[in-house]
């Protein structure tokens, strides 16, 4: 089979990619190695480490793995994937989807039209939207409840930043969910409706498998999207005591208040290999699916291996 | 079961009025086909009858029990849509067995039903299968077992034949008649193909606009259309309905004079229609046929469809007619098409005077 479609030519076809590769290796591969590089180092922002930084090996990552501190925040941002990705966005933004699938008209615009505008509002407005809502003076929350004095941010700081993020990002996984119902054919919906099957029996029988693809897909940029989320921090700056300090606050604190460059670089690295993980788990889920129709979407997900080197740059920014 | 509608209505938000307060008895065990053309309400009704579509008025009634408020899942109904809907994710057995998997019948006696189904379509072989690596025909099996499987009251087809191709068309057709007629299960289906409607229904409702035009068998169909829409939708050639006038007792039409059926008063406008299998080429002038030159030949196989083009004033007035294999006349030549009188129809009003 002719595998130059185009006609190009190697030459030429090289000529065409070339201005591209050298754009991925300048901004995307070449940061990465000098992230891996500086974890190795113990190169600090001021002082002396900062004009003639010195190899260190794997002094980092064993510091990094013993600190109490690096574990903990390990596991709030683990509390937060799960509270308000996994549970909180996806399932609230398919509950939307599922809900509005029929409806047409003003109430579906409305609700669409207040999702999407807390997703595209800019990061620093909404979070002092929330710092107002939460706040125990003047707060919105404490005056709509009737519970004044309520310290929200300071008694459930996680809890604060959970619910903040599932706001914030259902509306990606309504859309996503919202058009992937789209894609299941209403004689299937009716054919196990005149079966007798009831509304959870559809959803287990006939839709759930149709968008297996789709819903995993979406597991797998939200997750990735909030284990990378920087912007609760503007919130509770990872406050009080630490108790809200996921794992980007706790390389930033490190990193750039601290000085600790190296340090945070090999924190950074230690993060992108915890999304390596999950893409790759994602990654062979959607593989065991059995059939050949969803190669497709398989490729959908080659995107998705994109978000984690997309999420490269961000944690590399923290540290270079 | 037998099924009775009653006034039934349906009027789709937006205002389009699907079914014009419509009334149909379809009998026990009756291979019954709604014909008509896009957007008629023939579908509309179908998923009435299946509780799929709630009627703005009116009832339904299936075996003398008014489910007009019942949910589809409790009108013991089983439908077969125009792409089959089989689920993609299940095999054979499990897609014939997801009726009874809902009714919660134990998986062992489901199987064994998908099973016994499976071979009584020829579909032993498929059983382990997805519906991804069946063909179409063994898809629009599969759906048949499907609806079979859990003993419905009544068959609902929607466009049943449609996704086959033209050979296996005729194959199913045939496979699904005799399957009805051993199941002896109330069966209602949808088409838009007077053929298919002609070849599998015990009796016919012909539908437009939303109401039924004619109910009957397909003979009476075919023999007597009601009314000069079920004339020209009926028939595999379209036929010649030509407009004429009741003048001195006989009918002017398109430059021929013929018999008036009695009753007509003269001045009467009417229209007369024959089919083009139901009239004859001459070669030589005659007073009771239609003058035209031959315009175009179509072979139709075993005969050839001739179209003549009137003279004159009527430029546009094409005639058909079918000739035999090998009588077919020079393209260009003068004929003249002769209707054969038992065989022709008389409108007056849109309504058939002749034969009485």
């Amino acid at each position: 089979m002719n595998t130059d479609a185009a006609g190009l030519g190697r030459r030429r076809a090289v000529g065409f990619v070339l201005p591209a590769l050298v754009l991925i290796g300048v901004f995307l591969v070449f940061p990465a190695l000098w992230t891996i590089y500086l974890g190795l180092t113990d190169y600090r922002l001021t002082g002396l480490a900062a004009a003639d930084p010195q190899v260190v090996g794997a002094d980092n990552y064993t510091a990094a793995i013993g600190d109490d501190r690096f574990r903990t925040s390990l596991w709030l941002s683990v509390q937060y994937v799960l509270g308000s990705a996994v549970i909180g966005q996806a399932v609230l933004g398919f509950a939307l989807a599922w809900t509005l699938r029929d409806r047409r008209g003003p109430v579906r615009r409305i609700i669409e039209g207040l999702v999407l505008l807390s997703w595209i509002l800019p990061s620093s407005v909404v979070a002092f939207l929330w710092i107002a809502l939460l706040d125990r003076d003047g707060g919105t929350l404490n005056a709509l409840l009737g519970t004044p004095g309520a310290a929200w941010l300071l008694d459930h700081p996680m809890l604060s930043i959970i619910v903040f993020n599932t706001w914030r990002g259902t509306a990606f996984s309504m859309m996503l969910y919202a058009a992937a119902l789209e894609t299941v054919p209403p004689s299937h919906l009716e054919t196990a409706r005149l079966a007798g099957a009831s509304a959870l029996q559809q959803l287990r029988d006939v839709v759930l498998p149709r968008i297996k693809g789709h819903v995993l897909t979406n597991m797998l940029l939200i997750s990735l999207w909030t284990f990378n989320d920087f912007t609760p921090f503007l919130i509770t700056a990872g406050g009080p005591e630490g108790r809200s300090e996921i794992l980007p606050f706790y390389v930033y604190t490190t990193a750039l208040r601290g000085g600790q460059l190296g340090f945070g670089a090999a924190v950074s690295f230690l993060i992108l290999l915890i999304n390596l993980v999950f893409a790759l788990a994602y990654l062979r889920l959607l593989r065991t699916r059995d059939r050949t129709r969803d190669r497709d979407r398989g490729r959908d997900h080659g995107d998705g291996g994109g978000a984690v080197s997309g999420a490269g740059p961000a944690i590399r920014g923290t540290a270079g | 079961m037998t099924i009775s509608l009653h006034g039934l209505t349906k009027v789709f938000p937006g205002g389009v009025r699907a079914l014009d307060s419509l009334d149909l008895d379809i009998g026990e065990g009756e291979f019954f086909a709604l014909l008509g053309p896009s957007g008629c309400g023939k579908t509309t009704l179908l998923r009435s009858i299946a509780g799929l579509e709630t009627p703005t008025s009116g009832t339904v009634s299936i075996g003398g029990a008014d489910v007009t408020a019942l949910p589809p899942g409790r009108r013991d109904v089983a439908m077969v849509f125009q792409d089959y809907a089989l689920f993609p994710h299940m095999d054979v057995t499990a897609n014939i067995a997801y009726p009874l998997r809902i009714q919660k019948v134990p998986r062992a006696r489901r199987e064994a039903r998908a099973a016994e189904v499976a071979g009584r379509l020829s579909l032993s072989e498929l059983l382990g299968r997805r519906p991804g690596q069946l063909s179409g025909g063994q898809q629009q099996r599969v759906a048949l077992a499907r609806a079979i499987a859990c003993h419905p009251k009544v068959f609902l087809f929607d466009e049943p034949l449609s996704n086959l191709d033209a050979r296996l068309r005729l194959e199913a057709r045939t496979f699904l008649k005799r399957l009805q007629d051993e199941l002896g299960v109330t069966t209602v289906f949808v088409t838009h193909d007077q053929g298919e409607a002609l070849a599998l229904a015990h009796r016919i409702a012909v539908m437009d606009a939303g109401r039924i035009t004619q109910v009957g068998t397909p003979a009476e169909i075919f023999r007597r259309p009601a009314t000069t829409f079920v004339a020209s939708f009926i028939g595999s050639t379209p036929m010649n309905l030509l407009p004429g006038e009741v003048a001195g007792g006989a009918l002017h039409v398109a430059g021929a004079v013929l018999p008036a059926p009695p009753g007509l008063p003269d001045g009467e406008e009417i229209v007369y229609g024959v089919r083009p299998e139901y009239a004859d080429l001459s070669a030589v002038p005659r007073d009771d046929a239609f003058p035209g030159t031959v315009a175009v030949l179509e072979n139709l196989g075993t005969s050839t469809l001739v179209t003549l083009e009137g003279g004159g004033e009527d430029g546009d007035r094409l005639v058909q007619v079918v000739v035999p294999e090998g009588e077919d006349p020079p393209v260009g030549a003068a004929a003249w098409a002769v209707p054969r009188p038992d065989r022709a129809l008389v409108y007056h009003g849109d309504r058939l005077v002749h034969p009485a």
